[in-house]
């Protein structure tokens, strides 16, 4: 510490610049009217900061990767600082400990937490700014503060008026307020009214500055071969036509492979295809996803790890009145951001620098400092525009920071690490194949009693540092939600949800959703069956096993009218729902298909969101919008399937994703809400899979439960 | 190798099988081009020769010739080139990684054809990938670029 008090306040920044720095701790436990900071700061660090030139910076303590924080987080500083929208600019946080999550005490993004996590620490940052600014002027006018107003990036007296830019350096020597007053609702003017980005002008100038970006004198660009199947090792490798090609300055092994260190990409490309490496490639050379499948239908009818259990099931099962089974599965699924993964590096002494485009700062930071050799607090990590991220630039094994830190140091040179878009399918980390076994027993009305529900699949965070905090007697949080927390399992009273989390040489992460991405799909498939087997309409059979739950009943009902529920759709369509509640939000969606040669074709998706308070509602659409379209992906083309260990996929003609010529036109309808916040980045990707298998088994009787869907 | 590149000529020393993409980014400096399959398939990295919208990662730079490049960067000096008017008015980017491309690919489209039909732009814009699923306001800003368009013809 720098013998910086309680409630202390930054003088000096290493962001520069003179004017007002307003940094602070924030508690998560602390109500949103009366913010007192507690902790004493960890140095240095800062959210905002106002300049003599009238510029207004927030520094976002989280990651952009098109969610649109940028500009949520901004305008809940603008709330509360009464400063002009078109002075803010927004730049990303470097890694330090005051930037961690105000929930997660780690600095990342992730979780679709952004937006409700920081909705008071960024408002107080507003609000102390403001109150400095006042009293500020207040000295220079030698009046009471409370004769004053702050408006439109100035202070008033009457109609005098002295402008943020003027007040900075003097607000910036004030002890800051030890609380402050927040806006009420009633009072916003940003708030929940939608607003364009901030971002947009440098995104279609081509001006924004991704990690790929990265230039500087001296630096090189390294492409990596790696083992042709996961955990496969170098056994030895001859450099020498690679070295031959004009360009190619180095090749090096690192763990993950050998590097080939050129002037730039071009030539590190070809010297990498001139590069002959011979591999052990151990047990991940038997990978086959067919022949996991199959040992996932025979593991799910042995018992697992309990998830939930209630009421006896099995005696539940044999009494009822009609018994159904299904398995629904689902395949690997890489993220393919459109920014392929890389991360620059320079090693100078006992510092280390790392760019790139990353959602998990502090995990960077601490895999680079292990890796270089020097203290956590001399790795700067800078974060320039995320390509996209979906999870994959969130990985608790740090991949791609660390095998670059490792470049780095090998090679003795700034390298910027580059991985082509068949590095990046191939790669790993992927959303995990997996099985669902469901068995249900049913009354005489076709209302379930007995619910039996077998997951298989990898888990995501075993064996990471994450393991000791998600996974809980046995059981990975991941890998159920969606299922042990699923409102129409509340109504059952015989219901048991067990899981087995199978190894294999296979990296994993968290992909969009999370574990949604299944459990909805298996959880509103089998809702659907039910239904359909039970012979009621779908809706009016959801709401009827959803009465308790207010929020998905709303979300249903809004989305229902919306689409036109109950009107016939347009001839050679059908319509189908789903309903599910993820990261705090329920969202519900109606999609309606058609069969065109063969292949299921999505016309339109009507969504209603349950999100609570939408901060930024037109940010709140694209991201809604942007995940269905995420999500019907593997709905309709994407998969990854591995043969003797080997990815069949590399690129975007075998690994298919969405195209515009199959967008489906998306409403979205923001439910109203008093509902607690919730997160708004992912819950819309989990629905669409049901809603779209349900809607091809309401036009084609044909009952699909493997992604994607396929009728043939 | 000469290059004629948003108006400008420069001297390149890159080698012949080098693709337009990587000598526009690593030897120019114009990393509004960016890099996503380096196969064709996802249109990140196009750009505009002789107005024709190409996929530089698989054009070679030794091809080009004395045609006019036009990348992102050159596309207007202020971002005020129709389609970026729309895109800015319909919030269409997020990450914005692909936006260069889609960009790029709309304004050839425009200029082909100024008056799309949602059929043309399928056929157009199918080839760019966005994977943050900005289509819907894609096809949007297109149409209003060129409702744009006509209004300011006299």
């Amino acid at each position: 510490m720098t013998g910086m008090t309680r409630r202390s306040f930054l003088r000096t920044s290493v962001l520069g610049g003179t004017g007002l720095v307003i940094a602070f701790y924030v508690s998560r436990r602390t109500p949103a009217s009366a913010v007192e900071p507690t902790k004493p700061l960890p140095p240095p660090n800062a959210f905002l900061r106002i300049a003599p030139d009238e510029s207004v910076t927030v520094v976002l303590a989280h990651s952009e990767m098109g969610q649109g924080i940028w500009t949520t987080v901004a305008m809940l500083v603008a709330e509360e600082l009464e400063c002009e929208w078109s002075r803010i600019r927004v730049e990303h946080a470097p890694a330090a400990p005051v930037y961690a999550h105000t929930a997660f005490g780690m600095q990342m993004t992730g979780g679709s937490t952004t937006t409700w996590s920081e909705f008071d620490r960024y408002r107080t940052v507003g609000a102390m700014a403001r109150e400095m600014l006042v009293r500020a002027a207040a000295e220079r006018w030698k009046v009471d503060p409370k004769r004053l107003r702050a408006e439109k990036g100035h202070v008033w007296k009457g109609k005098e008026k002295l402008s943020y830019g003027q007040l900075a350096e003097a607000a910036e020597k004030l002890d800051p307020p030890a609380a402050v007053r927040l806006q009420g609702p009633k009072e916003w003017t940003l708030i929940g009214k939608p607003t364009r980005r901030l971002d947009s002008p440098e995104k279609i100038t081509g001006a924004a500055r991704f990690g790929i970006d990265v230039r500087f004198d001296g630096l090189r660009t390294a492409l990596v071969e790696r083992a042709p199947v996961f955990g496969g090792t170098v056994k030895s490798f001859d450099a020498a036509k690679a070295k031959e090609v004009p360009g190619v300055e180095q090749v090096v092994q690192v763990p993950s492979g050998v590097a080939v260190v050129a002037r730039h990409f071009w030539s590190a490309s070809k010297g990498r295809d001139a590069l002959k490496v011979e591999w052990d490639l151990g047990p991940g050379a038997e990978v086959d996803t067919d022949r996991l499948l199959a040992s996932y239908r025979q593991m799910a009818r042995t018992p697992g790890t309990v998830a939930l259990d209630k009421g006896d099931c099995e005696t539940a099962l044999e009494g009822a009145a009609k018994r159904l089974e299904a398995e629904y599965d689902v395949p690997y699924l890489a993220h393919a951001p459109m920014e392929p993964l890389n991360c620059a590096v320079r090693i100078d002494g006992d510092r280390c620098e790392v760019w790139t485009g990353t959602q998990f700062q502090t995990v960077d930071q601490g895999a680079a400092a292990q890796i270089a050799g020097v203290a956590p607090g001399n790795v700067t990590v800078h974060t320039p525009f995320l390509g996209g991220g979906f999870g994959r630039r969130a990985n608790p094994r740090a991949d791609f920071v660390s095998e670059a830190v490792h470049v780095a140091k090998a090679a003795g040179v700034p390298v910027k690490v580059v991985w082509t878009r068949e590095d990046d399918i191939r790669g790993g980390f992927y959303r995990p194949l997996f099985l669902h076994r469901i068995e249900a027993g049913v009354d005489a009305k076709g209302l379930p009693v007995a619910w039996k529900h077998a997951i298989v699949g990898q888990s995501i965070v075993a064996g990471t540092p994450f393991e000791a905090m998600l996974v809980k007697d046995g059981i990975d949080g991941t890998s159920v939600e969606g299922v042990v927390d699923s409102p129409y399992l509340e109504g059952i009273p015989a219901r048991r949800v067990f899981l087995h989390s199978p190894k294999n040489e296979v990296p994993v992460l968290w992909w969009r959703s999370v574990g949604n991405t299944h459990t909805a799909f298996a959880m509103e498939s089998m809702i659907d069956e039910l239904a359909h087997a039970a012979g009621v309409e779908p809706l009016r059979f959801r709401a009827t096993m959803l009465r308790d739950s207010p929020r998905h009943l709303r979300a249903l009902k809004l989305a229902a009218d919306k689409a036109g529920w109950g009107k016939p759709p347009p001839k050679g369509r059908a319509r189908g729902l789903a309903v599910h509640e993820s990261f705090g939000s329920v969202v519900a969606e109606v999609a309606e298909v058609s069969v065109e040669k063969g292949r299921i074709r999505v016309h339109r998706v009507t969504c209603a969101i349950d999100c609570g308070l939408a901060v930024n509602p037109l940010g709140v659409e694209a991201q809604v919008q942007g995940s269905v379209a995420f999500g019907l992906g593997p709905v309709l083309r994407s998969a990854l399937t591995i043969k003797g260990g080997r990815v069949q996929q590399g690129n975007f003609d075998d690994y298919e994703v969405l195209r515009l010529d199959e967008m489906p036109e998306v409403a979205v309808h923001i439910v109203p809400s008093q509902a607690k916040m919730g997160g708004v980045g992912e819950p819309a990707t989990a629905p669409v899979a049901a809603a779209v298998a349900n809607a091809t088994f309401a036009l084609t009787g044909k009952r699909l439960r493997s992604l994607p869907l396929r009728l043939a | 190798m000469k290059l004629h590149v948003n108006g400008k000529e420069h001297e390149v020393d890159a080698p012949d099988d080098m693709p337009l993409l990587w000598v526009l980014r690593d030897l120019l400096g114009y990393t509004g081009v960016k890099f996503g399959c380096g196969m064709a398939q996802c249109g990140a990295c196009t750009v505009l020769v002789d107005g024709e919208p190409v996929r530089s990662c698989t054009t070679l730079a030794s091809g080009v010739g004395a045609a006019q490049v036009t990348t992102i960067e050159g596309l207007s000096p202020d971002g005020s080139h129709p389609v970026q008017r729309a895109w800015a008015e319909l919030d269409v980017v997020q990450c914005g990684y692909c936006q260069s491309g889609q960009i790029m690919a709309a304004a050839a489209l425009l200029s082909r054809t100024p008056h799309p039909t949602d059929a043309d732009i399928d056929a157009a814009m199918a080839g760019n990938i966005c994977r943050c699923g900005t289509y819907q306001r894609i096809r949007k800003a297109i149409h209003r670029a060129a409702a744009t368009a006509r209004r300011a013809k006299p």
